[in-house]
């Protein structure tokens, strides 16, 4: 959207300009900041690091697989490295990646803010984050935790000797962080809307942020209970999943599925905003179907809490359960066909041009369309009694949470790399590692679907020798994509000393954050702009051009 | 012709073909949508490539066709479109996923029950004939088999891939299973659900023969035929741990009778009622203050921890071994007694 | 959308991402009752472990439910109620910038919170003397020892983390009362005693549907 004071108006890349990043100098300046632009700083160097932790856990995993024989590791270590590239990449990667990183950058920006609600809480809850880092740092040292990042009892309550409670703490903790953040959005986006900015002028990032927000709110303290009642059983024998009791397992399941799904759409919805802001920006057209866009975002969301029990349908739960379950999760789908297919629209006679965002984006569609669509394999209740608990549904989770979390988390951080850092990332190289990400994710990955399918299951450090073809080939494409990860950490990193200055709009996008210097200011707005435009007016803005 | 393809495990079930059907429509569906999504993608991609679009303004940008401020009907049309044509798909995958589902978690009449019980890590399988085995299940060809299942530790899975069937196996309670073998073999089964550090060694077989294979088999092909079928060992349970004092079969006794107790209904004090199933008969046994028959008093101690998981499928077998009463004593008799 | 040309722009309690004090307050406002609703679900998920144990084991549950003291619970009650009415009397001060009144009153709420963890702390630690705490040393007549230790493990829980709020409430309102003895608030600024009100009353409601699901389910007729 336009804003009254034109783009004209915004100075030029001048060198001197104080910007947020040049502020204030000292690690002190960081570590006490409350500007949401620093914040998301912090967060993007924490999550990166998680990254390659948990990066190197699956790396170990992936080594062991290639044969069948559990020769690399012992077993021990192998279920140890399982649940630990679990528990970091879901809990201190994916759940923050894009609402911690580019929605704390870009939301207020995006809306006209000057900042978050409240700044201090945001603030905090990186703190609380770092806390959780720290208990599962300590679990991890300490020698590891070999539950599955899932923590069924009675196994996480009597039977495993590992680390549980470290473990368990800081997904509690972390989850405060995750309340926190999700909170603030909330807030922001109902109170601090610059004037104009009605609800249906909001780009879609913001109405994906906010629907994710809304999960992180309603969901987690249900998690942070299940994970306490856990914590509360192995510790101190108040318990009540304990069946020796009379208690049941499976209640913990419910409990812990009632979060963990809707978990998952806190880690796509985002995503998809992302998509949403890329493919306009890229095609330079208006969004196809905004409306349609926005509410199936909310409807995921909505209908996201209802599914949970799509996890259950071996475990002995009522059969007629099951069925409802089934239905919902079927209908959770159409939300998502809609967004593929108002993006896919979106590109009819655009101008489409191929840089590095776009790239991402047309990965994500594909690689989360067929992710999506094997959901529906898992949604079917006689076909996910074979196929629950084997490898298809590793490789679902892992189209959706990869294939679509992290190529929606690249594409944006591409897309407002020049925004963030003021500086451009090497084009050459990143459509290299765009190309190279999602080469190396399909040959690691679709192999995968057929291991499912063949029956192997999930969380098996040695496999019948059968398995083996198809456990090789995924291993094989295993280093592919992890040089695909490696080499924007390489080129970004050297982008930010080396790389050609950004203007302030160097796609020449719409929205707020592009009427603001490269990097913005430290309050980002000299003076609250007032929006009179749509998002995505970029047929307006093609015109001018001509 | 066991392999079809290589990724299709065999077919070694009643249930295998009519599974593999439907995964073969959803293949067919997703195929059909991703290629359209991945057709459409590259086809708008090359289509109305243009270099720099995006990033060099200046550059004699060709203004291409007037951007079409997508009249509101025809959008609307296609919206309507793209949701009902996934809606309708996804019904009908739900209905036909459900009723094989139903056909999955129902057992048939004819089904033969044994009993598996799980624990770290192996499988222990008892036949009604009193055989017992570890990690290995014989089954006579084209019976349907009935698994009750319980488990003494953690959580595990029965998956067998060739029958195309998984059930977890949760502590502290039964769950069922049942499969219909139709081709001779070995096929792995699997623990499915995580357990611990030999989970992936938690792999037996079932062994699927010939009806008459099996009958010498149970005569003594694999050392011996036992000295009790199951229910006898149940029977001998129930007098060395004096149930019997209590569970006279003559009814007389301070608890009520067992005869004919297996699926009936059952009327508990404070009023309700309660079908006897399996569930019901364990928790009695090990928590039989939870629901007390109507017209006795709680005076049951428990037996949890006393007995074995085996040991319980051992007094299920008895109890459900004992013949069906006359209807007469149904109605619970007036705490005349004491 | 706030009214953003509001009188109140320049009040010296205006935060600078704010366009006005008033949207201050409303952001303030309204991120607590998004607070509560995270709150709600927090306990909700131990009031449905509870609701699914009470149908499967009632006959338990109400032998456990009669072994609580019902004059320490009903005590506790009344002034758990008491203390929420101090507090709201307590915003009403801060409302009016009645200076004295205000620190009096959120005084007696504290008094009034220390109380209810007071008589926490000695029915703890009579569950502790009866060997009611779940684990090795829980003694039990009846047969149903393992749904019995249900209940004392959901009312350990439950009251537990409600214990918990107290404590939070209680450590909140002794840094409140010094800022109102440092005369921090009055009619202009009042937004963290009304809020932390608001958090009050919450923590007192989930007592009033705890008392009668631990205290009162085996007592009826």
């Amino acid at each position: 959207m336009q804003t009254s004071h034109a783009m004209a108006e915004v100075p030029g890349p001048a060198p001197q300009a104080l910007d947020y990043l040049n502020a204030d100098y000292g690690i002190r300046s960081w570590l006490f900041t409350i500007d949401h632009k620093r914040i998301a700083i912090l967060y993007l160097l924490m999550i990166t690091i998680m990254f390659v932790v948990g990066g190197v856990f699956a790396a170990a995993v992936r080594l062991e697989l290639l044969t069948p024989q559990g020769d690399a590791f012992e077993a021990d270590t192998y279920n140890k490295l399982f649940t630990m590239h679990g528990i970091v990449m879901i809990f201190f990667f994916l759940i923050p990646s894009i609402p911690a990183v580019l929605g704390n950058f870009c939301l207020p920006l995006m809306i006209g803010a000057r900042d978050l609600a409240f700044p201090r809480i945001n603030l905090l809850s990186w703190y609380v984050y770092m806390v959780g880092a720290v208990f599962g740092t300590f679990a991890i040292v300490a020698g590891g935790v070999d539950t599955g990042w899932t923590f069924y009892t009675p196994y996480s309550t009597t039977a495993s000797q590992t680390n549980v409670i470290p473990a368990v703490l800081a997904g509690f903790i972390v989850g405060f962080s995750t309340i926190l953040t999700g909170l603030n959005f909330i807030v922001t986006v109902h109170k601090m809307r610059a004037p104009g900015m009605t609800w249906f002028r909001m780009p879609l990032f913001v109405w994906a942020i906010y629907a994710t927000s809304l999960i992180q709110m309603l969901a987690t303290p249900v998690l942070a209970i299940t994970l306490l009642l856990l914590v509360l059983e192995r510790g101190l024998h108040i318990g009540i999943f304990d069946p020796a009791l009379g208690g049941d397992p499976v209640l913990f399941q419910h409990m812990f599925w009632f979060y963990s799904h809707p978990a998952v759409y806190i880690m796509i919805l985002p995503s998809m905003g992302v998509v949403s802001e890329i493919v306009t920006c890229f095609s330079r057209k208006q969004i196809f179907g905004y409306t349609f866009v926005a509410f199936s975002s909310l409807g995921i969301a909505v209908i996201g809490f209802l599914v949970w029990g799509h996890h259950l349908f071996v475990s002995g739960q009522s059969a007629y359960a099951g069925m409802l379950f089934s239905l919902l999760s079927f209908l959770v789908a159409i939300p998502s066909a809609i967004k593929v297919f108002n993006w896919t629209a979106t590109l009819y006679k655009g101008k489409i041009s191929w840089d590095t965002p776009m790239l991402y984006v047309f990965g994500f569609i594909g690689l989360f369309t067929i992710g999506g669509l094997t959901g529906l394999f898992l949604a079917a209740l006689g076909l996910d009694v074979h196929l629950t608990d084997t490898y298809f549904v590793v490789a679902h989770f892992h189209y959706i949470m990869v294939g679509g979390a992290i190529m929606g988390y690249l594409g944006g951080l591409h897309y407002w790399w020049p925004k963030i850092t003021g500086r451009l990332y090497p084009e050459f190289w990143a459509k290299i590692a765009a190309v190279n990400i999602f080469i190396g994710f399909n040959l690691t990955f679709f192999p995968q679907f057929l291991l499912g399918y063949l029956g192997m299951p999930r969380r098996y450090h040695a496999y019948p020798e059968e398995f083996q073809v198809l456990n090789v080939l995924s291993t094989g494409g295993a280093p592919v994509l992890g040089v695909g990860y490696l080499l924007p950490m390489v080129y970004l990193i050297w982008s930010m000393r080396y790389g050609p200055r950004a203007s302030a709009n160097p796609w020449r996008a719409t929205g707020l954050e592009w009427t603001t210097p490269s990097p913005p200011t430290t309050h980002n707005f000299e003076e609250v702009p007032v929006v009179t435009q749509d998002a995505y007016d970029y047929p307006a803005m093609e015109k001018k051009v001509a | 012709m066991s392999k079809l393809l290589f990724f299709l495990p065999e077919q070694a079930s009643s249930v295998a073909g009519p599974v593999d059907l439907f995964f073969f429509f959803m293949v067919a569906v997703s195929v059909f949508f991703s290629a359209l999504i991945a057709v459409l993608l590259v086809f708008f991609a090359i289509r109305y490539h243009q270099s720099g679009a995006a990033t060099a303004p200046a550059a004699g940008v060709v203004v291409g066709p007037e951007p079409e401020h997508a009249h509101a009907q025809g959008a609307m049309l296609l919206e309507i479109v793209w949701t009902v044509i996934p809606l309708g798909l996804v019904l009908v995958m739900f209905a036909w996923s459900t009723s094989l589902y139903f056909t999955l978690v129902r057992p048939p009449a004819d089904a033969v029950a044994m009993y598996a019980v799980g624990k770290q890590w192996m499988w222990k399988f008892q036949h009604p004939e009193g055989q017992r085995e570890i990690n290995e299940l014989h089954v006579p060809l084209g019976q349907a088999v009935k698994l009750t299942m319980s488990s003494e530790d953690v959580i595990h899975s029965f998956f067998v891939p060739a029958f195309r069937v998984k059930q977890d196996v949760v502590p502290g309670r039964y769950t069922q299973v049942w499969f219909r073998p139709t081709r001779v073999g070995r096929y792995h089964l699997f623990c499915a659900e995580y357990c611990g550090t030999q989970h992936s060694g938690m792999i037996g077989w079932v062994e699927v023969m010939k009806p008459e294979d099996y009958q010498a088999w149970l005569s003594g092909a694999a050392g011996g035929a036992p000295r009790q079928t199951l229910a006898q060992a149940g029977e001998q349970l129930f007098t060395e741990r004096a149930c019997v004092t209590c569970h006279p079969e003559s009814g007389e006794g301070r608890g009520p009778s067992l005869g004919g107790l297996p699926g009936a209904a059952v009327t508990l004090e404070g009023g309700g009622t309660v079908v006897a199933d399996d569930g019901y008969l364990r928790e009695s046994i090990l928590n039989p203050a939870a629901k007390i028959v109507a017209g006795f008093q709680p005076l049951m101690p428990t037996f949890q921890g006393q007995l074995s998981e085996e040991q319980l499928v051992q007094l299920l077998a008895y109890i459900k071994s004992l013949g069906v009463k006359p209807a007469a004593e149904a109605p619970a008799p007036p705490a005349t007694k004491d | 959308m706030p009214d953003h040309a509001s009188g109140h722009a320049l009040s010296p309690h205006r935060q600078l991402q704010f366009e006005s004090y008033e949207q201050q307050q409303e952001a303030a406002t309204f991120g607590m009752w998004a607070f509560l609703i995270t709150e709600v679900l927090f306990f909700g998920g131990l009031f449905a472990a509870y609701t699914i144990y009470r149908l499967k084991y009632p006959a338990a549950f109400q032998k456990g439910s009669l072994t609580l003291d019902l004059y320490l619970g009903g005590f506790n009650t009344a002034v758990l109620i008491g203390s929420s009415l101090t507090m709201a009397l307590a915003v009403h001060a801060a409302q009016t910038s009645r200076q004295k009144a205000l620190v009096i009153f959120l005084a007696a709420t504290l008094l009034l919170g220390s109380v209810f963890l007071g008589v926490k702390v000695i029915e703890y630690g009579d569950k502790f003397h009866h060997h009611h705490v779940p684990g090795p040393d829980f003694r039990w007549r009846a047969s149903d020892r393992g749904p019995a230790q249900l209940y004392f493990s959901l009312y350990f829980a439950m009251t537990g983390m409600h214990a918990l709020h107290m404590v939070v409430g209680v450590v909140v309102l002794a840094v409140l009362i010094v800022m109102a003895l440092r005369r921090r608030f009055g009619a202009d600024y009042f937004t963290p005693i009304e809020n932390f009100g608001l958090y009050w009353h919450f923590v007192d409601i989930v007592w009033i549907f705890l008392f009668p699901l631990l205290y009162l389910i085996g007592r009826h007729g």
